[in-house]
């Protein structure tokens, strides 16, 4: 486990300059975008001359981009994340309310499209150019080509809207006073929706990955000699063809689900749930640097975390990754 | 009890007198008021504050009107337009220097305080006149609030202020907050701005930031039986396809504020138990407007810009990108408004052949490519209608040899291109009509206003005559006389075009039929909801 410890050591250290790159790119990336929060505003408002320049003072944009930079990281060294002008409340509180249902949202089509994506692959790669594999892949691929906001609508219109199966959006019944495996059911209605929509998609991605990798083993010759040894095909397709199928599968895991936290931008619209994506969409456009940044933050920590998760069961997987990392 | 008489041969007498049989009950005759019920509706934003006292915009009203009162509601069959609510009654001085408001008595604030003059004098002098978008401007001459009695708020003004246009005001600037919880602290920052507390039918029960916003009836309102409704939810839904669909699978009861977009209205018109309504609007109409940047050589001619507006075929906008639900407009007030309008106005027929004519003569011929000069569009981004404006504009423009650069940002882009850097051309912005010219729209003809403001002029036009009428009209205190001033002003923007108006639109409530006493005032859907109800 000492080899485990190491890794995590170093990931650490490597994500400081990370996580410093992405605040200062963030911050000068919307600095770019022309007008600011007040701005913003004012499209909804309208109003005369002083409005607006009190709305700079009482803000804090009437300082320069220096000035304001220095005071965000001054305020975020001591883990202040400030306060959010589109919101009126503090960054922190706003994100982690919605923090949990993106990370619901993205943990369950993570698990349906990596869990029956591989599944089906290892289906589909146990018997290559079969008819089954033919209609796994094309099927798969086209799922994958459709883009999501049209399969969530589809969705919402064949289940909420003509059969009335299931509801139509949101995380759960609005003003419900559940409480308990009452809610816990209710939130998981709402999800299947949404869940479905977003992993159907990506279940393509590990499908293929894992069809294309089980290919590649049956003609290594380890598995010749499997077979030359007489061992049941079901034992050589799981244990021998699968097993090293799998690795990369794990890696895609990991790019994947930061992939994930933004793809949910357009789900999360669709089906009316609050989670982050939504979050980081409506600050750009009403330019809440302070919030983008926290949520962009918050995002990539998340992130870090779930490499270097996919990492140690890379390291479990394979002895030999990390060992030479280790060493160096 | 049937609305018809109908005996057994007539009964039989085809299949149509059945139809209508069938059909009257739910169309026919008034019917009981069933109360109690939750009615959901849709909510596509989430103001960051909430409070209509300081932030008078539809947003806010939209939610915040049915906790939060004014003084007067506009009404279709009241006196001057209006129906009382705070106040009960209002009269002007002779001399245009001071507002008597009778109010109403044992009115209570929500957390059970009783309602006075103190809280009129407070909320104008204190949020209407330095906060408020629209109050700063309304109320820059209102110099103190006398109150003589609980009852009675007398509005005093360091210069005569024409009384029609507080009346015409008074809906959209005279929200009453309660003067014990705003007192001490900042205004700006109160946490009442969110959690609100009025005197309205409904309480403010619970804010979920993404999810809902849930209002509860005030069982102490004073409008005798009303509100009928037990509960208000707004279900917020960001997505522009969610509300039809919501509507569809009966998860909310009714959408306003065209959520449901204008291209899905032929279609859900035709669902049983949901109906299209295009009134409800009259108070708050949108106007369709080309901003234009004077400062560019070509557009400072008249010629150009009449030449412009004849390139435009104002039905065929009406017809295409509004499908019919918008009205053709000859000038900066709309035919809807019952006080101002003229139609004896310069007008501009769609007409390419003139057009072009009129281009030929300002001296910017077609060259090789058939190009008089290029220019920078900028569609406004609030609304479907504005972009889809945006490339017809474009189109039409073409076919008299102008080429317009389309230039789409998203809306704090525009705003600061268009109203602090002037970085355009043309722009196409969505303005709105408030019921009396000098609330919102001289400013956007009128000179001398500093960069930055949101929907003023900032075109860089100046006519020395249109600001002498509008400065007369500003202080004229005889409505007579104040009116035809703006019949002038309507008839010297028509002729001299510093701006286009092209079209003036409402917009669209799409609701369940069980919802009934929907859009019952030119305000509806920023109305207060008090005797609206749910047939069960």
């Amino acid at each position: 486990m000492n080899r485990a410890l190491r890794l995590i050591r170093r990931r650490l250290i490597a994500s400081i300059p990370v996580l410093a790159i992405v605040v200062l790119g963030t911050f000068f990336l919307l600095e770019a975008a022309p007008g600011d929060a007040v701005d913003a505003y004012a499209a909804s408002l309208g109003g005369d001359a002083g409005l607006s320049a009190d709305l700079r003072a009482q803000w804090g944009l009437d300082q320069s981009v220096w000035g304001r930079l220095a005071a965000y990281l001054y305020a975020l060294a001591h883990l202040d994340f400030g306060r959010s002008v589109i919101f009126s409340r503090p960054n922190l509180d706003v994100i982690l309310e919605r923090l949990p249902n993106t990370l619901l949202l993205m943990g369950s089509a993570t698990a349906l499209s990596f869990g029956l994506g591989s599944l089906l692959g290892i289906w589909a790669g146990a018997k290559p150019g079969s008819l089954r594999d033919r209609l796994l892949s094309v099927g798969s691929l086209a799922i994958y080509a459709v883009p999501g906001f049209w399969l969530g609508l589809v969705l919402i219109v064949i289940f909420a809207v003509q059969l009335r199966w299931l509801p139509l959006s949101g995380i759960e019944t609005i003003a419900s006073s559940k409480e308990g495996f009452a809610r816990a059911g209710d939130i998981a209605l709402h999800l299947i929706l949404p869940v479905g929509a977003l992993g159907l998609i990506y279940l393509a991605l590990y499908l293929r990955m894992m069809r294309a990798g089980m290919t590649e083993v049956w003609r290594t010759d380890y598995v010749l000699a499997a077979r030359a040894r007489g061992l049941p095909r079901r034992r050589i397709v799981l244990r021998h063809v699968a097993r090293n199928a799998l690795t990369p599968l794990v890696t895609m895991l990991g790019v994947q689900s930061a992939a994930m936290l933004g793809g949910s931008v357009v789900i999360e619209s669709v089906f009316s749930i609050p989670g982050l994506g939504r979050l980081a969409q409506e600050s750009v456009a009403g330019r809440d640097t302070s919030l983008l940044l926290g949520i962009i933050l918050i995002s990539a920590v998340v992130v870090i975390l779930i490499n270097l998760i996919v990492d140690l069961a890379y390291a479990l997987l394979d002895p030999r990754v990390g060992a030479s990392e280790v060493q160096s | 009890m049937p609305p018809l008489s109908l005996n057994r041969r007539s009964f039989i007498a085809g299949s149509s007198v059945l139809l209508a049989s069938t059909a009257l009950p739910t169309i026919g005759f008034a019917q009981a008021v069933q109360k109690g019920g939750r009615l959901i509706v849709a909510a596509d934003s989430e103001p960051r504050n909430l409070n209509p006292a300081i932030v008078a915009s539809n947003g806010v009203f939209f939610i915040a009107s049915k906790v939060i009162e004014p003084l007067a509601e506009a009404s279709y069959e009241g006196e001057d337009g209006l129906a009382p609510r705070l106040a009960t009654s209002w009269e002007g001085s002779d001399d245009g220097l001071s507002v008597t408001f009778k109010l109403r008595e044992n009115v209570k604030w929500h957390d059970g305080s009783a309602f006075s003059s103190n809280d009129v004098a407070f909320s104008a002098l204190n949020v209407w006149k330095p906060l408020q978008n629209l109050g700063r401007t309304i109320f820059k001459d209102l110099e103190a609030v006398e109150t003589p009695d609980a009852t009675t708020a007398i509005f005093r003004f360091s210069r005569p202020t024409p009384f029609q246009l507080i009346r015409n005001a008074l809906p959209v600037v005279s929200s009453v907050l309660p003067k014990h919880i705003y007192e001490t602290g900042d205004i700006a920052n109160n946490p009442a701005n969110i959690q609100l507390v009025g005197t309205g039918p409904f309480k403010f029960a619970e804010y979920k930031p993404g999810e809902y916003y849930r209002l509860t009836r005030n069982e102490d309102y004073w409008g005798d039986d009303t509100p009928y409704l037990d509960e208000i939810i707004y279900r917020v839904l960001p997505d522009r396809g969610a509300a039809a669909s919501a509507l569809e699978a009966e998860e909310i009861q009714l959408a306003a504020f065209s959520m449901v977009p204008l291209a899905d209205l032929d279609r859900i018109s035709k669902v049983e138990g949901i109906e299209v309504i295009s009134k409800g609007y009259e108070a708050l109409t949108y106007q369709l407007v080309v901003e234009i940047n004077h400062r560019r050589k070509e557009l400072a001619d008249l010629k150009v810009r009449q030449a412009i507006a004849h390139a435009i075929d104002r039905d065929f906008v009406v017809k295409t990108i509004f499908l019919g639900y918008a009205e053709t407009a000859t000038g900066p007030v709309p035919k809807n408004d019952p006080q101002f309008y003229t139609g004896d106005v310069a007008t501009y027929p769609f007409d390419v052949a003139k057009a072009n004519a009129l281009l030929d003569e300002a001296g910017y011929p077609r060259n090789a490519d058939g190009i008089r000069f290029s220019l920078k569009l900028l569609p406004a981004p609030y609304f479907n209608e504005t972009r889809q404006f945006g490339d017809y504009l474009r189109q039409a423009l073409a076919t008299v040899g102008i080429e317009a650069e389309l230039v789409n940002n998203d809306a704090a882009a525009h705003q600061k291109a268009v109203y602090t850097d002037h970085a355009f051309d043309l722009a196409i912005a969505p303005t709105v009509f408030r019921g009396d010219p000098a609330i919102s729209t001289t400013i956007l003809v009128q000179s001398g206003i500093p960069d930055g403001v949101p929907f003023s002029n900032q075109g860089g036009y100046k006519n020395t005559e249109l600001d002498a009428l509008i400065d007369k009209a500003a202080s004229e205190l005889d409505e007579t006389k104040r009116t035809e001033l703006y019949k002038e002003f309507q008839k010297l923007v028509a002729t001299d075009l510093p701006l286009i108006n092209v079209a003036d639109w409402g917009f669209i409530t799409v609701a369940r039929t069980s919802v009934k006493n929907v859009a019952n005032n030119p305000r509806w859907a920023v109305s207060n909801w008090a005797d609206t109800w749910i047939e069960t």
